[in-house]
Order: structure tokens, then sequence, then C-alpha cells
């Protein structure tokens, strides 16, 4: 049965299996390759979009879940706290492996859409959800902090 | 065999330093043939990652050799032949290149090389395509810099003739070639610069001279990696691609005796169930169909011949080895029986490491296109011509008809260079299965990825020293039983007389003067596959030798600073990066009640680092990673942020090791399937990390993987100060709370 969604501000149909995960539907229906999957369980964040706003395991969200919905991926996430992270992540190279980073920035994105000025604690709160196997973490609180004061200015 | 052993001879020759001794052997292995190279000719490579927005023209590009090309549109495009695994070679390699062509940073690019052996071998591995022991950089600075000294000789000839002035009169700097009144860019030269012969010996620059090199140039994947386009093995999409989903034996080395799969094939979507010597896969039109069909197969396994024995038998087997007679002996300095029959005091500990799996964040996975007349392969591998030669020998190809597209990869820590090529052979096998009827993704799931085995092998190490009545090391002897991973691969060759060198390092090299040391092993057997994991035998030896070392220092009542600055005054290097670690870190400072602070130093991978771990911990033993600080001598810091990502990605990585992490087996069957309960370090847990870097004017060496050795031990030694309790089990887990 079709479903439909927006997909960064574009209305979607897709007819695939109401169980489908939406990470999988994005990535295959949809070319919308840079939300990753991780583990499948929502244990690694690497699969982070924003439902609705909020940030959201896409790997075990069924699809059906989200008809009707608005969702946001790396491609299409923007506004002025997106742009933040997005320049700060640049700014400090925080990227290694770069594979989990789309959903660090999605996790991050949210974080400061709701808190501008998040302290160290609230971040690592915020954002324990996402694993890094390369352990940028370091530069994920520098970046996120870099990405707080550019909303500030 | 004779050749073998006249290769083996000769690497160890020429580069005696026993760290870098597993490298020399593979090249004797790439020599011996079981790595087969390819065409002459490279494959046109294609897919150039832009730092900058493309240019609309169609701009012609010149090669200048088989690393550099300048373009029309004055970009130039760095031929990258190491995979990048986030180590930052896409940065590092440019960095060299631009340097000796006195190139402008943002006129920089870079493209992935064909699998080549011929051109892009590892110049410390002889001709085999491979990004291992941290040596991208290293292996390939001579070779970008002569490379890119030749290009601008050639440019600076077309532009002296061009403009008819003598070539000492021409400059080069940021990208621009001028001389008097007369400026052209690198792009209206390179046509013509193209055409020259390159020089023979191109002069070089010396450190002083350098402008870019030590300098922090931004990364030239970042913008890829933060919108989203970056291409993965996961994001490769052809026309017609099927997806596989593999059912694997749940236990090493288990066979198939028979399976059901009309459930699975009833389903929706699904193309074909296919059996291959790997395990049974399921092709479908999606992932998530294939794996739900998977999933739905009903197979009865044979456990005749896998490995059935659990992590406790398997810890009990060890202990028994360790007591025993040794195997191999890997050092013998002086007499350490006497030595310690001698001493007014013996000291002992005996230490456990577990089954470490890399669990990159990507799963593993390839994309395969097969054909009568070649195949096609998109996957990140740390040994591409080591998989074209696999790919080779399972299709019936030729070497030079596998074509690999080497892509960004997610993660590999060693994962990836796997002696079987295994997720490379288990796709090309179902690609055959289905008669190359479409290409095919295979995508392992987590739970694939996790229990598939190589890990980093178990062991079991015996400790004894021996200290006279001023507390002086009089002795040091260091057993240790684990299994060989190299055994029954085509890398068995660098086992010699029962030592495993991979094992062995960082043990075998212990820096401190001990007048009687000696360093022995005993090979287990055991039916898990191992693997390389990011620093190898470090990762044990370098937390054996250290924690020990401090055991030591508090039993004679000396600082173990202090003593280890007493025992390395033959090691400037080591030295150097002690003092600025415990300068730093303020070695010597009073540390409170409820805190600890623990040093380590160790040397892998040509490269010495130090770090300082401070920790505080409750009457409850619960405790926290506060701050690391790290001192590093990597010779050159190509680009000194690279370095400390680098530093700071070892040290988040070995203390998620340290923490928590464990592959367990119960009756042959691995335990940790996710990340529920293989328990990756979070950000929470992540301490803030200084990382300083000794100057230097000596060659790169590695940092992808030394950063990561010293983080454990340091950990322990602070919470054996704070705690008065010495951890000889990792992971350290909840022992502490006992």
């Amino acid at each position: 049965m079709p479903i439909d969604l927006t997909v960064n501000g574009q209305p979607q149909t897709v007819d695939v299996p109401p169980d489908k995960p939406l990470l999988w539907v994005l990535r295959e229906d949809l070319g919308l390759t840079g939300t990753k999957f991780g583990c499948g369980i929502a244990q690694c964040g690497s699969c982070t979009v924003h439902l609705n706003g909020s940030p959201t395991r896409a790997c075990v969200l069924p699809v059906s879940a989200a008809a009707g919905q608005e969702v946001t991926t790396v491609e299409g996430v923007s506004g002025d706290a997106a742009m933040a992270v997005r320049n700060a992540w640049r700014k400090l190279d925080v990227v290694q492996c770069g594979y989990c980073q789309s959903g660090q920035m999605m996790s991050a994105t949210s974080l400061l859409a709701s808190n501008p000025s998040p302290s160290d604690e609230e971040i690592n709160r915020a954002m324990r959800g996402n694993v890094c196997r390369c352990a940028t973490y370091v530069r994920i609180r520098d970046a996120i902090h870099e990405a707080a004061k550019e909303l500030e200015a | 065999m004779k050749k073998l052993e006249s290769l083996i001879t000769s690497a160890d020759n020429q580069r005696p330093d026993p760290s870098r001794r597993w490298f020399l052997q593979t090249s004797a292995l790439a020599g011996a043939g079981f790595l087969i190279g390819c065409s002459e000719e490279p494959a046109a490579p294609t897919g150039a990652e832009t730092a900058a927005p493309a240019m609309p023209a169609e701009p012609v590009d010149a090669a200048f050799n088989a690393f550099l090309r300048i373009s029309s549109d004055n970009t130039v495009t760095v031929v990258v032949k190491h995979l990048d695994k986030g180590q930052g070679v896409t940065t590092g390699l440019p960095t060299i290149v631009a340097e000796e062509l006195d190139a402008a940073w943002d006129q920089m690019r870079f493209e992935f090389a064909p699998a080549n052996a011929a051109l892009y071998n590892n110049t410390l591995m002889g001709p085999v395509q491979v990004t291992g022991g941290s040596s991208s950089v290293s292996n390939s600075w001579m070779q970008l810099r002569q490379a890119a000294a030749g290009a601008r000789a050639m440019l600076v000839q077309a532009a002296a003739q061009t403009w008819g002035v003598a070539a000492s009169a021409v400059q080069v700097s940021g990208g621009m070639v001028t001389s008097g009144q007369n400026s052209a860019s690198f792009g209206e030269l390179a046509a013509a610069a193209a055409e020259l012969t390159p020089p023979e010996q191109p002069e070089l620059k010396s450190p002083d001279q350098f402008k870019l090199i030590g300098t922090r140039l931004p990364r030239l994947d970042s913008n890829a990696k933060t919108d989203g386009t970056a291409q993965f093995t996961i994001d490769i999409d052809r026309p017609g691609m099927l997806m596989a989903a593999i059912a694997h034996p749940p236990r090493f080395g288990a066979t198939v005796r028979s399976v059901d799969d009309a459930a699975a094939r009833a389903m929706a979507g699904v193309e074909d169930v296919v059996q291959t010597p790997r395990g049974v896969a399921v092709v479908a039109d999606s992932f998530w169909t294939a794996v739900k069909a998977r999933d739905a197969l009903t197979i009865d396994w044979d456990f005749s011949a896998s490995e059935n024995r659990g992590s406790e038998e398997l810890r009990s087997y060890l202990k028994e080895l360790v007591a025993g007679e040794p195997g191999g002996i890997a050092r013998n300095d002086g007499d350490v029986e006497v030595a310690l029959g001698s001493a007014a005091r013996v000291i002992e500990a005996d230490f456990e490491f577990p089954f470490l799996a890399h669990a990159t964040m990507e799963p593993m996975n390839c994309v395969v296109e097969l054909s009568e007349t070649g195949c096609e392969i998109w996957t990140g591998s740390q040994i591409q011509t080591l998989d074209q030669g696999a790919v080779a020998a399972l299709t019936g190809l030729a070497p030079e008809q596998i074509n690999i597209n080497t892509v960004y990869a997610g993660g590999s820590f060693g994962r990836r260079a796997d002696p079987d090529s295994s997720f490379v052979v288990e796709a090309v096998m179902i690609a055959q299965a289905i008669n190359g009827r479409a290409p095919v993704k295979l995508q392992w799931t987590r739970e694939n990825d996790m229990r598939a085995g190589r890990y980093r092998p178990i062991s079991q190490h015996r400790l004894r020293a021996g200290l006279n009545e001023q507390g002086d090391i009089v002795a040091w002897h260091h057993s240790m039983a684990i299994q060989s991973f190299l055994a029954g691969t085509p890398f068995a060759m660098m086992l010699q007389d029962g030592v495993d060198a991979t094992a062995v390092e960082g043990a075998r090299g212990l820096p401190y003067a001990i007048p009687n040391l000696k360093v022995d092993q005993t090979l287990a057997e055991i039916g898990v596959p191992g693997l390389w994991w990011r620093s190898v035998g470090h990762t044990h030896n370098g937390y054996v030798t250290e924690v020990f070392f401090d055991e030591l220092a508090q039993a004679a009542g000396k600082d173990p600073v202090e003593l280890r600055r007493s025992l390395l005054a033959s090691q400037p290097r080591h030295l150097a990066v002690l003092e600025l670690a415990a300068e730093k870190a303020e070695w010597g400072a009073p540390v409170a009640d409820g805190k600890g602070r623990g040093f380590a130093l160790h040397e892998s991978f040509g490269s010495v680092v130090a770090q300082v771990v401070d920790v505080s911990i409750g009457d409850n033993g619960v405790f926290s990673v506060d701050r690391v600080v790290c001192a590093v001598d990597c010779g050159i810091a190509v680009n000194p942020d690279v370095v400390a990502a680098q530093m700071e990605g070892g040290i988040g990585y070995g203390l998620s090791a340290a923490l928590a992490e464990a592959v367990t087996l119960v009756d042959g069957e691995v335990q940790e399937g996710n990340f529920d309960r293989y328990l990756p370090l979070r950000i929470s847990q992540m301490p803030e990390v200084e990382v300083h870097i000794v100057p230097s004017e000596a060659d790169p060496t590695g940092v992808g993987e030394p950063g990561l050795p010293p983080l454990a031990p340091a950990l322990a030694n602070a919470l054996a100060q704070a705690s008065g309790k010495w951890i000889r089990k990792l992971p350290i887990g909840r022992q502490l709370q006992a």
C-alpha cells in the first residue's frame, strides 16, 4: 500500500512493505544515502534523522509510522543550527572515517535547536546515543560549542 | 622456498627495527608471488573528490606521473594509493605533493588509485598495495616528494622555454610560476610541462623550506563527509543491482548439513537463495527483504569439525600453555633464570586479554559486478592487490581483469586487511552463484560483523621480574600464550622458530636497560580466526609491560617516571617524549584523594608515545577518566592536526577496549552480536585530550596506531595509584567495584 510522507520538504509516495524501516526507504527507495546503517537496533545513532524536527533512529522506525510526517535527512537539513553545525564540523575538522557523522550532526543540530548554549554535560547527554569508533568525541564537543558561539553571534 | 627465505633475510637486514618486522615479512610474502600484480598501465582513475565546486568547463588533465595530474582548470589531483578509513591520507598525501610542487592548498584534489601492485605498492612492503602498519605517510614520503619535485621542475622548464629565460630565473610559489613580468598558473603550463622528460634526481626541499608541511591545513574530505555525499561501499548503486544478506555458520568451522529455504523463497522480492562455502545467502531486491528472508531460513549446521570451546575453556587452555615449556624464544639477553635466582625479590603477575572486535561503524560489505570477461568490485580494502589475487583465483579471471574501485571505508582498524579477503570473496561467491546475472551488494548486518571472527586474539601472559637490594630491576621474563592469526594464511612465513612477530611486538622491543631479559611465546591452537587490530601485538604487550613496570616501581619504592628515565638513558627519543608528557601533565605535582594519575610510554610503528591519564574514583569503585595528556614523536608531523586527531582516536579506541570491550564465546558461539552487548565508548566517557608533538626533522613515522598502546596501561596505573588495585585482566569492567 502506498505511503505518503514528506522528506526534506518534498512530498513523497513510496510503495513498500509497511514494516520496512524508514532508513532503508530513504536509502533504497528515495536514494538518500547520507543516512547510514550501523546497528539496526537503535544503539549507534548512525541512522539519525529528524521526524517532525526530533532526532529519531530511522533503522527501527517502520516507514508506516512516518506516514504523513516530516522527515529531514542530512541532505536536506537547513536552518541556523544546521548551518552552524556544518560550519563548525568543517572548521574543526571533526571527521575521520566520516561514516557516523551524518547522525552526529543531526543529533547536534537538534540539540542546538532546543538548547543554543549547551554545557559539556548537556552535550554528553544529548550525544550519548551516537557512537563514533574513530572517537572524534573531543572534537564533536568542541564543535558543538563552536556552533553555539556562531549561533550567538 | 629458497627465494622466500632470502627475501625475508634481506628484508630484515635492511630494516632491523623489530617494530617494523611484520611489514618486511609481508614484503617477503609479496615477493613470493602470493600477491598478484596487475597490468602495467593503470586504469583511468575516476571520481576525483573535490574540495571546491566542480568547474563547469571540460578541463583537460596532464599526467606527470602515476601520482600526479594537473588540469587545465588549475587543479592538482593526487592519486592516493591508500585506503581512507579516517586516518587522513586524503589530506596527508596531497600535503606532501603540494609542498614539493609549491602548490596552493585550495587547488589540491585527490582520487583513489586503482589496484595495481606495480605502481601503487607500499614501498615498505614490496610489490603489494597495502594500507597498514601506520605506514601510509612514511612509505609515501620520498615517493611523493620526488614525484612532485619532478613535476615542479617540469613546470619550471616549460615556463623557461615559453618565456625564453633561464630555468634558474623562474620561481614557483602558491601555485603560480613567475619570472620577472611573466607569470602563469600551473594549469596554463601543465600540458606543455607534462611532455617534458622528468628530471632523474629532482631537488627536494630541506625541512626548513617547508611551507605547508607542519601547518594545519584543512582536511580535503571534510566537506563530502559533512553533507552526506561521501561514497562508502554501502552507498554504491549499480543498474539492476541486487542486495545480499548472509547467514554465517554460528560456530567457526561449522558447515551446512541442509537448508530449508521454502519460507524465504516465498517472500516477495526474494530473487534467490544460494549456498556458498562461507554461508547461505539470500539475494533480493532490497536489503530489508534479504535480511527478513535470511532470518526465515532453517539451516541445519554440522558442528563436528567446528571450534566448540567457549571462552572459559580457552582461558584454561592458555593458562596451561603459559605455565609450560615455551614454544619459541623471541629475545634472550643475559641469563634470566640465574638473575631471578639471585634477586633480592621476585615479583610475579599474570595478565589476561579477551578477543576484541574491530566493530567498524560500517559493517563489512562489497559490491560485485561479474561477467565472463571481468569483475568490477567496489569496496574499502586495506590490501587491494591481495583481494585482486583472491578474486582471480576464485573466478579464473586474470588479475588485470579484476578492477577494484577503492571507496571510503567507514572505519577499519585492521579489519579490512583480511588475509583471506573474507567479505570480498564472499560477495564474489554470491555473484558466481547467481551466474553474474546482476550486480550484487553484499551487506553484513551488525550481527554478521560481530560474529564473523577476525578478532584481536585472546592471550595470557606471565611476568616475572627480579629486584636487587637497591631496587634495581635485574631480570625481566615475559611469557605469553597466544593464538597466531598468521598460521594457515598466506602470511604464515611471518612465523619463525615458534615466534609470531606480530604477537611479540612491543614485548620483544622493551626499551628499558635491564641486563637479563627474556621474552618467550607459546602458540595456541584455536579455531576462532584472529586478525590485526589497531596496533596489533602492542595492544596487549604495551599493557603488560607498562603496568608491570609500575608494579615494579612501586615494589622498589621508586617514582615510576623517574625509574623509566633512569632506564632510558640510551634512548633519546623515548626520553624526549617522556619529558614532554611529564612536563605538560605536571607529573610530580600532588594528586588529591579520590584522584589518580598514571603514566605509560610505548613505541610502535616507528613512533614513540607517552600518555598521562588522570582519573577520579569514588569509594564505590566507580571511576571516570578525566584527562589524557599525550606526547608523540612521529618524526616530521606532516599535518599536526591530523596527528592530533589520530592520537585522540587511538586514545578513544584504546579506552573503549580497556573499559568494556570483550568478545566472549559459549560452546563456540559468540555472545555479543551488537552494540547492546559489545559496548563501544560513548561521548560521555571521553576524557579531555591534549596532544603535544615533539619537534623533529626526521622522516615521518606512524600515527594511526601508536596513540593506542599507552592509554590502557596509563589508565591502569592511575587506577592503581588511586585504589591500590592492579588491573591484570581486561576489560576493566566492574573489577574495582567488587
